[in-house]
């Protein structure tokens, strides 16, 4: 039975593409094209008084994005999104350059890298309100060594949620980042020696180009979900650090705005689509 | 030697308490083809690395000499050699024209100047500038990306050019063609050409001295002529084409020729002489297939040595018919004789046959200890 079922997919290459291509995207048809199709028609129907949509046309949704206090909002999503990734492009690139350098250590650093993920993102996030708070142990030490006598003010603020997020996606970076250098053949870094690099040419030459792949795909992997992210900044930003997630989230939770929710939500990704295309152009070269 | 442009002086080298290369020396002169031959794991890559500057000696591990001036703390950017990987080490990322120009960049030579010399770097190689110059190493065979990588050591016109096994992973034809090619661009440019190898016939093929590298030493240094023909240890006899080995006891060592008495005394043969052997000594010699004769009992030529045996075996090699000769005790010897036309009608050598084995004494030699 087997054998025969083998031998009809070898007759039938295109059966066997589909058969492989089937269960993923039947998934994201059902849970992301629907939606996303769904969304679409709402955010151009006039709102429901309990949620939901009437039946009609407006574009009074997307008009609504454009006053200021939703563009407030959008710009600073974007500044945090950006300083987010550039920071774990900073802060994680060495990590990894370390990694892979770091011999009998690399499989236990690897795993100290991961390690996070095995408590759940919610409890870590709550995590940081103890350490950031007036209260929290970063102020009650600070004050204790006598560096400062007020608490600095750290929680509720656009810094906290920097924190929280640079926290929560470092990993991305440092994981495709760490990947595609230890793929990087050592015999390159030794030919770009003996033709009189020095260790600084080394890197800027050889070392990173070959990194690239995984830069951008880290970077995109930390710069997306921080752009849409909302638990981070809902418990750690307070009003000052609203992100547009939230502002998404609170339009089909208490708002009861699905029109609103639906248009914010499509041009959130549109804007990240965009951002991603001209990032991967960029970075191609 | 008049202008030794490396020397190296004692060198020794370990890795976690294990010697990779044990108290090697050699001077290599301007201009010469020079390769380390030998097994893999015998030392001949640690040395080039050790001569390039990727590994250091071992502190109190003697002296690396580059143009007279010890570099054992130099790097390998500092030492102004070029160098062609076993696998090439293209830059994927480069195309072939940056990755000729990779060189010069680094050694700040004048942007105007650089195009030309590209250009010229590979026509030396033989690659089209117009076809090749844009192209990327993954768009290149094998032997393109071997030629890409020349290309990339050559431009910088060094004095000394390390070749790591180049031309290990092509194919055998073009490997012939790029082993000549090699040969006439070491006279042609005068570069100094270090070349580890484990092959044997390419190391034979190019070289003007070589150096057989075994556990870390230099079994042997000399021309492929003096190391084929008076193989210094048995390891240089047996790595270098093939050999014949006999034990025997220095009966009488007087005069050019000594008598060795073999097979528990026997049969008694002649050899040439050798330092520090005296009577009583128990000695291998060593003696090429292609030296020896094969006759008929009673044939032997005046003054030869003969070994009696029977033909176990008859291998046809078309240049040559090995004939394998069992000799009494349990000792077989290889007779090598050369197609001349009449080899096979009829078959001049059948299994059973009655053998005499001979050869001049002058043809085999005692080995040293290992």
């Amino acid at each position: 039975m087997r054998r025969r079922l083998l031998a009809w997919f070898t007759r039938r290459p295109e059966a066997e593409a589909w058969a492989l291509l089937g269960p993923g995207t039947f998934w994201m048809l059902v849970f992301f094209v629907v939606p996303v199709i769904v969304m679409c028609a709402y955010s151009f129907m006039p709102r429901g008084t309990y949620g939901g949509v009437d039946p009609g046309f407006t574009l009074e949704a997307y008009t609504r994005f454009l006053h200021p206090v939703y563009l407030v909002i959008l710009e600073r999503t974007f500044v945090i999104a950006v300083l987010t990734t550039a920071f774990c492009v900073l802060a994680g690139y060495p990590v990894a350059y370390a990694i892979t350098r770091s011999g009998k250590w690399r499989t236990l650093l690897l795993f100290l890298v991961v390690l996070p993920f095995w408590t759940s993102f919610l409890v870590r996030t709550f995590a940081m309100i103890f350490l950031m708070r007036d209260t929290g142990l970063i102020n009650t030490w600070l004050i204790g060594l006598r560096v400062i006598r007020q608490p600095i003010e750290m929680l509720y603020t656009p810094f906290a949620v920097f924190a929280g997020l640079v926290y929560g996606y470092l990993p991305f970076l440092i994981l495709p980042v760490y990947s595609s250098l230890e793929k990087i053949d050592p015999s390159l870094l030794e030919a770009a020696e003996v033709l009189g690099a020095k260790p600084a040419a080394r890197f800027w030459r050889v070392t990173l180009p070959l990194s690239a792949p995984g830069l951008i795909a880290g970077s995109l992997l930390v710069f997306i979900p921080a752009l849409g992210s909302f638990l981070t900044s809902d418990l750690l930003g307070g009003a000052k650090g609203l992100l547009v997630g939230n502002l998404i989230q609170n339009q089909f939770s208490t708002a009861r705005n699905w029109p609103f929710g639906s248009a914010a939500s499509l041009i959130l990704m549109t804007l990240v689509l965009v951002a991603a295309l001209i990032y991967l152009r960029v970075g191609r070269e | 030697m008049a202008d030794p442009v490396v020397e190296l002086k004692g060198v020794s080298k370990s890795f976690n308490g294990t010697q990779a290369v044990r108290d090697v020396s050699f001077a290599i002169e301007r201009g010469e083809f020079f390769s380390m031959l030998g097994p893999s794991g015998c030392g001949k890559t640690t040395t080039l690395r050790l001569i390039a500057g990727f590994e250091a000696p071992d502190p109190d591990g003697g002296e690396v000499r580059l143009m007279g001036a010890v570099v054992n703390d130099q790097r390998p950017y500092e030492r102004r050699l070029a160098m062609v990987f076993q696998n090439y080490a293209l830059f994927p990322h480069l195309s072939v024209e940056r990755n000729v120009a990779f060189g010069l960049e680094q050694r700040k030579t004048p942007k105007a100047e650089i195009g030309d010399r590209v250009r010229s770097a590979l026509t030396l190689v033989r690659l089209d500038p117009g076809t090749f110059a844009r192209r990327s190493p993954s768009q290149l065979s094998g032997g393109q990306r071997q030629r890409v990588a020349l290309a990339r050591a050559l431009v910088l016109e060094p004095t000394i050019l390390l070749l790591d096994e180049p031309l290990g992973a092509i194919d055998l034809q073009l490997r012939k063609e790029m082993q000549l090619e090699l040969k006439t661009l070491n006279k042609q440019l005068g570069t100094t050409f270090i070349y580890v190898t484990h092959d044997q016939e390419e190391a034979l093929t190019m070289s003007d001295r070589i150096a057989v590298m075994s556990n870390g030493r230099v079994a042997q240094l000399g021309t492929p002529a003096e190391i084929y023909e008076n193989p210094r240890t048995a390891f240089v006899a047996k790595f270098i084409g093939e050999s014949n080995f006999l034990d025997g006891v220095i009966a009488q060592p007087n005069g050019a020729l000594w008598d060795v008495k073999w097979g528990g005394g026997d049969v008694t043969f002649r050899v040439p002489s050798a330092n520090g052997v005296s009577e009583g000594r128990v000695i291998r010699i060593a003696v090429r297939p292609e030296w020896l004769d094969l006759v008929r009992p009673g044939h032997v030529p005046p003054g030869e040595n003969a070994l009696c045996g029977s033909v176990r075996d008859v291998i046809y090699l078309g240049e040559t018919m090995h004939v394998v000769v069992a000799l009494p005790g349990g000792a077989d010897m290889t007779v090598a004789l050369r197609n001349e036309g009449q080899l096979i009608n009829p078959l001049p050598w059948r299994r059973g046959d009655e053998a005499v084995v001979a050869w001049k004494p002058e043809d085999c030699q005692i080995l040293e200890d290992e």
